[in-house]
C-alpha cells in the first residue's frame, strides 16, 4: 500500500483512501444471519479450529448498527424476508454481504411458495458460497474475497 | 373388546344420521362422519364414562381432490384414551363449495391452535372458533397453500418484496 517510506524516519506516506480500506477490511465485523443449518458451519469457522479471529472478522456483532458485513446462512422463508431487509437497512453504510450456501443464493432444494429464491433478489450480494453447506474453508475464502473488495471501496460516498 | 370397537359401536347406535361408515387403517378404526354433529359427537366420546377419549392428540385436514372422496376436504381428529389406552380416529367430510365445521375448542382448548392451522393452510373455518386468523403464514397472503390446487412455487408471494435501493 504503501507508495514510497522512509522507514529511518518512522513516516509512511500513502493514500487516505488506501489506508481507511486497509484498517476497514482487516476489522470487519460480520452480522450472521443465521437462519438454518448453514448457519452452524459459521458458528464452526467463527471457533478455535478454523478461527476466523485470523482474518480480523471475530467480532460478530448481533446489533445491526454495529456491524458491517451481513453474512447470510440459510433458508430466508417470506416471512423472514422483511426481517432481512429491515436488519440490513439498520446496517450503517458502508456494508456488504456474503450469500453463504445455495439456499440463501438461490433457494436451494426448496423452490416452493414460501422460500425466496436467493437474497440478491432484493439486497445487494457481493460474494455467494456455493455448498449445501459450504465448509469453514469455503467461508474463509469468501471473508478473503469480501477483503479485497473492502479494500478498494475507498472514500465515495454511498448515500449521496 | 377394544375400547375403539366399543367406541364404534356406541356411536353408530346414537349418532345413527351423522355416521356414514366406519373403516380400519394400520390396525387403528375410524369412523367417517359428516359436519353437522361433530361437536356432540367429540363431546361424547371424550364424556362418557367407559370410553373417555381425554386426549385431542391431533386435529389436521386432508384435500382429496381427485381422490374420489365424499367430499373434497376432511377434518380428521385423533382422539387417544388413558384409562383404555386406545386410539380412535374420526373424520368429518367438509365440502369445498362451502369449507366450514364447527369449532371443537371449546371441548379441548388444545384445538384451537391445531384449528388455526387448518385454517391456515387449507382455508377451512371453525364457527365458534375464540380467535381464528393465520397461525403459520404471514397474515398478507392470500392463499391456503396446502390445497392441492395452489401452486407449488405460490402465486408470487416470494418476489413481491421491495428491492433495497441505495449504496453498492
Ligand atoms: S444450503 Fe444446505 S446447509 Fe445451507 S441452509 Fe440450505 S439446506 Fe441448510
Amino acid at each position: 500500500m504503501a507508495s514510497q517510506a522512509w522507514q529511518h524516519e518512522g513516516i509512511l506516506t500513502t493514500k487516505l483512501s488506501e489506508v481507511v480500506g486497509w484498517a476497514r477490511k482487516n476489522s470487519l465485523w460480520p452480522m450472521p444471519f443465521g437462519t438454518a443449518c448453514c448457519a452452524i458451519e459459521l458458528m464452526a469457522t467463527l471457533a478455535s479450529r478454523y478461527d476466523l479471529a485470523r482474518f480480523g472478522a471475530e467480532v460478530i456483532r448481533f446489533s445491526p448498527r454495529q456491524s458491517d458485513l451481513m453474512i447470510v446462512s440459510g433458508r430466508i422463508s417470506l416471512k423472514m424476508m422483511p426481517v432481512l431487509l429491515k436488519i440490513w437497512e439498520q446496517m450503517p453504510e458502508p456494508k456488504w454481504c456474503i450469500s453463504q450456501g445455495a439456499c440463501a443464493s438461490c433457494g436451494g432444494i426448496f423452490d416452493n411458495y414460501a422460500m425466496i429464491q436467493g437474497v440478491d433478489r432484493f439486497i445487494p450480494v457481493q460474494v455467494y458460497v456455493p455448498g449445501c453447506p459450504p465448509r469453514p474453508e469455503s467461508i474463509i475464502d469468501a471473508l478473503i474475497k469480501i477483503q479485497e473488495i473492502v479494500e478498494r471501496e475507498g472514500l465515495k460516498s454511498r448515500t449521496a | 373388546m377394544d375400547v375403539a370397537t366399543a367406541a364404534v359401536e356406541k356411536i353408530t347406535a346414537l349418532f345413527t344420521d351423522t355416521v356414514i361408515g366406519t373403516q380400519e387403517s394400520c390396525g387403528q378404526k375410524f369412523v367417517e362422519v359428516q359436519r353437522d354433529r361433530i361437536v356432540d359427537l367429540l363431546t361424547f366420546l371424550k364424556n362418557d364414562a367407559e370410553l373417555s377419549f381425554e386426549c385431542l392428540m391431533d386435529l389436521t385436514a386432508i384435500d382429496g381432490l381427485n381422490q374420489g372422496a365424499p367430499e373434497r376436504f376432511c377434518v380428521v381428529y385423533h382422539l387417544y384414551s388413558f384409562r383404555n389406552n386406545g386410539f380412535l380416529r374420526i373424520k368429518a367430510y367438509v365440502p369445498e363449495g362451502d369449507p366450514w365445521i364447527d369449532s371443537v375448542s371449546g371441548v379441548w382448548k388444545s384445538a384451537a391452535w391445531a384449528e388455526r392451522e387448518v385454517y391456515d393452510l387449507f382455508g377451512i373455518q371453525f364457527p365458534g372458533h375464540p380467535d381464528l386468523k393465520r397461525l403459520l403464514l404471514p397474515e398478507y397472503l392470500t392463499g391456503h397453500p396446502l390445497r392441492k390446487d395452489y401452486p407449488l412455487r405460490g402465486l408470487g408471494e416470494r418476489d413481491n418484496f421491495p428491492r433495497y435501493v441505495g449504496g453498492a
